[in-house]
């Protein structure tokens, strides 16, 4: 038997080697240079190139006229870059967050995102600056964007220094949180859960699934009819998220 | 008797389909329970092809004494709607019947539960709604029910749980599953070599390593990719990463669900810093991208092998530092210990795989029962506990992420000692052999992941078939929570942490 005081030993050297994991200014972490963030397609990319592209792409995810690479699509696999190292290249950059869906198209040239503040609904940031509780709904999500979403709750990026946090029920919250393509099985789940939420309320997308419907688009498994029907609030696009995209693109949404 | 009533195989080993025995049904159903009666042995996976103008049946058993799989099959006549169910005799088809009877309307005589298993969308096109799942209804005066889900109080997938309690006391638990119905089979076959290969990691995103190497392996059995040795200790040091850091995350999970705060935030911060090293490998904190067909994109380098080995030093001692105290801690212990029981003979009865099983004296595990990848060259020998509860499933965390951590640095240090040729490309395009099947099995870190191909005259994929170890699972925790308080459902749940995505595809 462990004697008392040595588990209180043990449990002062646990604290002193865990020592200080809170991420004290989450606008300014970079991350390794590797995390497939916001892509750059250089202005020398050839028509040969784009088809080359346009042919591997497994979702579709580039658009014509001007040719951009849509973020709201894409499941940043990166086998574009491989295709054409030297044409499309993808950042560490995180903060790709956008509050208008075509916001999520990189142009050929484009070097940096800015986050449409205008498209904001004024009560947004009226009524939720201080304090935004959200419902996740995981609608045949792969439990990786649910995986992120817990983690930007966690000991790390603790968004509750904000406000933001995640409740059970939707009655207490301000807005829904959609992971996932949305499945047939889980539609009728989503309207009733959505419904149980008080006006004014926010939906946000978060992961390529949620936004562009990834790999699932034309499956007769997927209904993604609730989407017609309601304006979005914030798209976070990455396959998952990162939980840094997440928390920076909720402080965009309002105001912070 | 004439002929062999199976073929038998090695992990992803491709076959021709004429030389899977065809037995006529009463043979099938005698060989299958015959062979079915070893408890070393289990199905891997019973399911239905259409081919057309008859329905085809395959069986593949795994045999982890023999290392070997084997298979065999039987066939139907289009029209012919109905069977005499293996369940009655061989509880551990169960699920596999059900799913049979969901997709194709075989109807298995005696059969005792043939409800829906994911309630899919039918190879016709129909489906039936999600919400008509038929629970077990009951009449009394004493007894009360309690639903949970679809949506659940936390971040989590979607699933129901129905409860028929006494009081406080749960006597029954049926959990109704299909939400994340992505209809990922069917699309499968359609899509190209790059798209499979994606689709694989969002089968269950939380297992992308274990899921792409799968398919990868069984991919390039098929196609006949040749990989170098490097590349294959490359995958075994991913997954054996995965497995770490999910560990990790399951043990957090643990402590919350019995208030022990410390134990959950420094495994929440020891989990980031596993999860952050993979994203330095490959750009994805989940791994995704990382396992390829034919070669790799991420090929492991020196600067990649010197992170991984400084942060399993710190990570791994402190973690192991951490789960000292956890499970020495009467207030956790009391919650966890001879909590949610399953007993080994429930495990055998219902085919149990991976955690569920090794955490109650059965020591099913691919690594060593079917190795694939480095774990051929490799002698592991799995770790086994005995109690079957939710401290077993704690515990046997625990004592595996110690063997992961030092199996990572083990690899690491032959993967540095070898002579290394280039890791070739990823291969997306690729002709299969014509006409042939192939099974891979893959110990993630929930237990065996199975996929299996079917090729027509063209060598194109003609069929692909998915299993989560959760299929098997799902029904060990409905087992598990029988006689427990509805209390100690949350604690019981986590501790086999089983797969939405996975089971529903
Ligand atoms: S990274 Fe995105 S754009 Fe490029 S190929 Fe993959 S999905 Fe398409």
């Amino acid at each position: 038997m462990i004697s008392r005081k040595k588990l209180r030993i043990k449990e002062a050297n646990i604290l002193r080697s865990h020592g200080w994991q809170y991420i004290p200014d989450l606008k300014g972490v970079e991350l390794s240079p590797l995390f497939r963030g916001r892509p750059v397609i250089s202005d020398t990319i050839t028509p040969e190139e784009i088809e080359h592209v346009k042919n591997i792409c497994p979702v579709d995810a580039f658009v014509d006229d001007p040719f951009g690479l849509d973020m709201g699509k894409c499941i940043f696999c990166k086998e574009c870059h491989f295709a054409c190292p030297q044409k499309i290249m993808f950042t560490n950059d995180y903060k790709i967050a956008a509050s208008n869906r075509e916001d999520l198209v990189i142009r050929v040239g484009q070097t940096k995102m800015d986050f449409d503040h205008s498209a904001v609904r004024p009560v947004i940031r009226k009524l939720f600056k201080q304090s935004l509780k959200l419902r996740q709904i995981s609608a045949a999500g792969d439990n990786s964007s649910e995986m992120e979403l817990n983690a930007s709750g966690n000991v790390n990026f603790d968004m509750g220094r904000y406000g933001i946090e995640f409740l059970a029920s939707p009655r207490h919250t301000d807005g829904i949180v959609i992971t996932g393509p949305i499945s047939e099985n889980m539609a009728d789940a989503l309207q009733i859960c959505y419904d149980a939420v008080p006006e004014p309320k926010i939906i946000i997308l978060a992961g390529s699934d949620a936004i562009g419907g990834g790999m699932f688009v034309d499956s007769p498994a997927i209904n993604r009819t609730f989407l017609d029907k309601y304006h979005i609030d914030l798209f976070v696009p990455g396959n998952p998220m990162h939980p840094l995209t997440f928390i920076n693109g909720v402080l965009s949404l309002i105001g912070k | 008797m004439e002929g062999k009533k199976y073929i038998e195989v090695s992990n992803s080993q491709a076959v021709a389909i004429k030389d899977i025995p065809l037995l006529d049904y009463d043979d099938f159903y005698d060989y299958v329970v015959d062979e079915l009666k070893i408890d070393t042995h289990h199905c891997l996976n019973y399911y239905c092809v259409d081919f057309g103008s008859r329905l085809w049946f395959v069986c593949c058993i795994a045999c982890d004494e023999l290392n070997i799989i084997r298979i065999c099959s039987h066939e139907l006549p289009k029209g012919e709607k109905s069977l005499r169910s293996i369940t009655p005799e061989c509880f551990q088809l169960h699920i596999f019947e059900r799913e049979i009877h969901e997709n194709f309307r075989i109807h298995f005589k005696g059969h005792p539960w043939l409800k829906p298993v994911r309630s899919s969308f039918k190879n016709d096109g129909t489906k039936l709604h999600v919400d008509a799942y038929p629970f077990l209804a009951f009449e009394s005066e004493e007894l009360h029910e309690v639903g949970v889900g679809p949506i659940h109080a936390g971040i989590i997938e979607p699933g129901h749980f129905r409860f028929i309690c006494h009081g406080e006391k749960v006597l029954h638990l049926e959990i109704s599953l299909g939400y994340q119905h992505r209809g990922i089979e069917q699309l499968f076959v359609k899509q190209n070599g790059l798209q499979r290969t994606i689709l694989t990691e969002s089968v269950a995103g939380d297992t992308a390593v274990g899921s792409s190497i799968a398919h990868a392996q069984l991919i390039e059995s098929l196609a006949d990719l040749p990989i170098p040795e490097s590349l294959m200790i490359e995958r075994c040091i991913g997954l054996e990463l995965e497995r770490f850091a999910i560990h990790i995350g399951d043990t957090s999970a643990l402590c919350t669900d019995v208030a022990y705060q410390l134990g959950q935030v420094v495994n929440e911060a020891l989990r980031t810093t596993i999860i952050n090293t993979t994203q330095f490998w490959c750009g994805n904190r989940f791994g995704k991208g990382l396992v390829r067909p034919g070669g790799s994109n991420y090929p492991l380098n020196e600067t990649v092998v010197d992170e991984i080995r400084n942060i399993l030093k710190d990570s791994g001692n402190r973690y192991i530092d951490m789960a000292d105290r956890i499970y020495t801690l009467p207030t956790v212990l009391s919650r966890f210990d001879g909590i949610g029981e399953l007993t080994p003979e429930q495990a055998i009865l219902i085919g149990a795989v991976g955690m569920a099983a090794r955490s109650t004296s059965l020591g099913r595990d691919i690594r060593k029962s079917h190795p694939f990848q480095y774990f051929n060259q490799y002698q592991y020998e799995p770790v086994v506990l005995t109690t079957g509860d939710v401290l077993a499933r704690g515990m046997l965390r625990y004592e595996e992420s110690k063997k992961s951590v030092s199996m990572v640095n083990e690899f690491c240090s032959i993967w540095e000692g070898m002579a290394k040729e280039d890791t070739p490309r990823p291969v997306y395009d690729y002709g299969l052999k014509p006409l042939s099947f192939a099974i891979s099995v893959v110990e993630a870190w929930r237990g065996e992941l199975c996929h299996s191909a079917i090729t027509d005259e063209q060598g194109n994929l003609a069929h692909y078939k998915i299993k989560d170890p959760s299929l098997h699972n799902w029904m060990a925790l409905a087992l598990a929570v029988r006689n427990q308080e509805i209390s100690d459902f949350p604690v019981c749940n986590k501790s086999f942490n089983l797969s939405y995505c996975g089971n529903d595809i």
